[in-house]
């Protein structure tokens, strides 16, 4: 078992699932023989040949409409969207034609369509307002459509090969901060992890905390920091947003009596807003405190600036302070 | 919407409460902490303040009626919910919605809401759904839960402070069964069945608990109450004229409180962790009245003399028999002194209170021939017992006990 950066395990992923099966193709903005800005299909171009990989002209629709067409015709695209900040002119293909594909044909076909999406900013990206976005809030609310954030490099293989395997069309979100930042085992075999459960990644008693990607991160870091002063939070990795592991969600604050969302998304509603919903819901009487979110700020964009940047995303330290005052209500 | 007024829990084994009398009628204006209704519970009338300031709106149970502790009696508009009409008053507000350019994590204190300290009781607790579904589950009306000591912020009763008090509620003794079916079918010819009284049922359930918890040990002594007969005998018309009856149980406490004073041991608690000997003197007197017994109790009886002892146990038997005992007359106890000599006994064994170590029996002073200087004389001869609790301490300390008090009687000099 290797241990490999989050980009190389989806490069990986891609690379064996094009090797198993002929009809996968990748297309996408230097995606060829540029390998790809951020490097995931370096060397795809040399080994599966330009009609596998595909450079396409800088045009979202045209990616997403192609892949479509070519999923419809018997291939099973993977589309790269550079960064997810430029997927809204591909909206209508992914919300109005793919998504539906499955429910407007009777369940007669689908639509095998994987999109990767490199999303969410921080100071180290300097993406400023368009590089940095986080899109999952548009695209949940999508029935037909999943959508997967994965954290650990061992998930994002193993969910990468259930998106490209899945019949129907799957967002795969990657955070471009954890590329190169986190690394794990990552078996060398192949092996799919379903999409749908989430996992508890720290147990705890005092409260829950529910985050995905990059703010899974700080999330794990700000739970150890507060652990010393008796706090001890249980931190659960959704890694899949759509369909929502609700069971484990409730099964945690049924635990704890006390739960926080975490996420870098625009505060209002954001992702977070259906997972304090589901709680309410369901786990009312459970409830021993609010139901917290903690969040990117209601501004239109992650500013370039740092200060400003690590102003607008959540921080370690930010969730940290959160937990205390959910301790301690 | 209007707020429920819930019975109160009024003590401890008390579980259910009557409308004695309505002190307010729908309509009225009532303040915080006013009288609203008079309750009779198993031992004692009280009169219960309101929790809340409003307009009373509708009474839910009329005079007569007899609640379980916890069930809604009342219902009153709040101050509260005549501003803001139609918004839940018991609802614990999470604090406004929040404008949509707030900072990252001002959201916590929004949701959390000003930590104003002191915001208990009168609707403003701020209870979880959690807290009240446990507290439904553990049977704790709203009137203990908002008096329990919150260690949340502002104050907030937390699920772990109501664990606490819970498991220590536990710890104390098991909760009042559940009463009895009533037996089916007739009774046989020449039976009859008497319904168990609110006090009959707690008498039952407290001595049983007491006979099946404390191993109980009793030692008996003589005593010769010459010196306090012919005392009280020459000052009983005069304390009468004053207003004041000279009983001979004001003498009995008395003495138990010096006793007592010189005997910690036996003014205590027994709990499994250890033995807690008690700081105040608290007598209890056990009283009968028509339905049973009732046992009111003289606060700090040590630092009383005679004469404050006297009026304590006019001034509460005539309560106790009226009715009108009000819940700190009957709670606090440390020692108990029941006096069935009144009744003619000569000699007694009683049941330790639970909570105690040991409960004193003041038999019938009959006058016997006894020897006094090798000469047989003609003395008015009580009998002294004391029944206690074996774990707290053993035979020898109640013979020290009984003979400091054998010692106070027989020494007793004008008015001491």
């Amino acid at each position: 078992m290797a241990e490999l950066r989050l980009l190389d395990a989806i490069r990986q992923a891609m690379y064996e699932e094009m090797q198993r099966d002929a009809r996968v193709v990748v297309l996408g903005e230097d995606v060829g023989l540029k390998g790809g800005v951020f490097g995931a299909t370096d060397g795809f171009y040399a080994e599966f040949g330009e009609a596998r990989v595909l450079d396409t002209p800088v045009a979202e629709s045209l990616i997403i409409g192609a892949a479509i067409g070519m999923a419809a015709d018997g291939l099973v695209p993977i589309a790269e969207i550079q960064f997810s900040d430029f997927i809204f002119p591909a909206f209508n293909q992914i919300v109005s034609e793919a998504a539906r594909m499955r429910y407007r044909s009777n369940g007669a076909f689908g639509c095998p369509l994987t999109i990767r999406a490199p999303y969410g900013g921080g100071v180290e990206v300097h993406g400023g307002l368009y590089h940095s976005q986080s899109i999952e809030a548009y695209f949940t609310h999508v029935p037909g459509l999943k959508v997967v954030a994965p954290y650990t490099p061992y998930d994002a293989k193993g969910l990468l090969k259930a998106a490209i395997r899945d019949p129907d069309p799957v967002l795969f979100l990657e955070h471009k901060r954890l590329y190169r930042a986190i690394r794990g085992e990552v078996p060398d075999d192949d092996y799919v992890l379903p999409i749908g459960p989430a996992a508890v990644r720290r147990t705890g008693t005092t409260l829950s905390v529910f985050a995905y990607g990059q703010m899974l991160h700080e999330t794990l870091q700000a739970a150890a920091e507060v652990a010393a002063e008796g706090i001890d939070a249980e931190v659960v990795d959704l890694r899949t947003l759509r369909p929502l592991d609700t069971q484990t969600i409730l099964a945690s604050v049924r635990k704890t009596s006390k739960a926080m969302i975490v996420y870098e998304d625009n505060r209002f509603m954001g992702f977070g807003a259906e997972v304090a919903a589901t709680i309410a819901e369901e786990a009312f009487e459970a409830l021993d405190g609010p139901i917290l979110r903690v969040a990117g700020l209601d501004v239109p964009a992650v500013p370039y600036s740092d200060p400003l940047a690590a102003t607008f995303i959540p921080t370690a330290g930010k969730i940290a302070d959160a937990m205390r005052r959910l301790a301690a209500y | 919407m209007p707020v429920e007024i819930k019975l109160p829990q009024l003590g401890e084994s008390i579980h259910e409460g009557t409308i004695a009398r309505w002190l307010k009628q729908p309509g009225d204006r009532v303040d915080k902490y006013e009288p609203l209704v008079e309750i009779t519970t198993d031992k004692v009338n009280v009169e219960m303040p309101s929790p809340f300031a409003g307009v009373l709106k509708e009474l839910l149970a009329a005079e007569g009626d007899t609640r379980p502790v916890g069930s809604p009696i009342a219902l009153i508009e709040t101050e509260a919910a005549v501003v803001s009409a139609g918004q839940p008053t018991r609802a614990p507000a999470l604090g406004p919605a929040g404008s949509d350019e707030s900072p990252v994590v001002e959201p916590v204190a929004r949701a959390a809401g000003p930590a104003a300290p002191a915001e208990k009781g009168a609707g403003g607790a701020r209870l979880s759904p959690l807290v009240l579904r446990l507290a439904g589950e553990h049977n704790i009306p709203l009137t203990v839960l908002e008096t329990l000591p919150g260690t949340g912020a502002g104050g907030r009763v937390t699920k772990d402070d109501l664990l606490k008090y819970v498991a220590g509620r536990a710890a104390e003794g098991p909760a009042p069964s559940q009463a009895p079916a009533v037996p089916s079918g007739a009774p046989p010819a020449g039976d009859a069945f008497i319904k168990l009284t609110p006090i009959r049922r707690s008498i039952a359930q407290r001595m049983a608990q007491s006979k099946r918890d404390i191993p109980h040990a009793y030692g008996v002594i003589e005593v010769d109450m010459n010196a306090v007969v012919a005392w009280r005998e020459s000052q009983k018309v005069g304390w009468q004229r004053g207003g004041t009856s000279l009983t001979y149980t004001a003498f009995f406490v008395r003495a138990a409180a010096a006793a007592l004073r010189a005997h910690p041991i036996v003014n205590a608690s027994w709990t499994d962790e250890g033995i807690v000997t008690r700081g105040a003197v608290n007598i209890g007197i056990g009283i009968a009245v028509d339905e049973g017994l009732i046992v009111p109790v003289i606060h700090h009886a040590d630092q009383l003399d005679l004469a404050g002892i006297a009026k304590a146990l006019d001034d509460l038997s005539r309560r106790a028999r009226a009715g009108r005992l009000g819940l700190d007359d009957i709670q606090g106890g440390t020692f108990t002194i029941t006096n069935p000599g009144v009744f003619g006994s000569i000699w007694s064994m009683p049941i330790v209170v639970p909570g105690q170590a040991a409960i004193l029996a003041t038999d019938a002073i009959v006058k016997r021939a006894v020897v006094r200087d090798d000469a047989i004389a003609i003395r008015p001869i009580m009998h002294l017992g004391l029944a206690f609790d074996h774990r707290v301490f053993d035979g020898a300390t109640s013979m020290r006990f009984l003979n400091t008090m054998k010692t106070w009687f027989e020494g007793f000099r004008d008015g001491r």
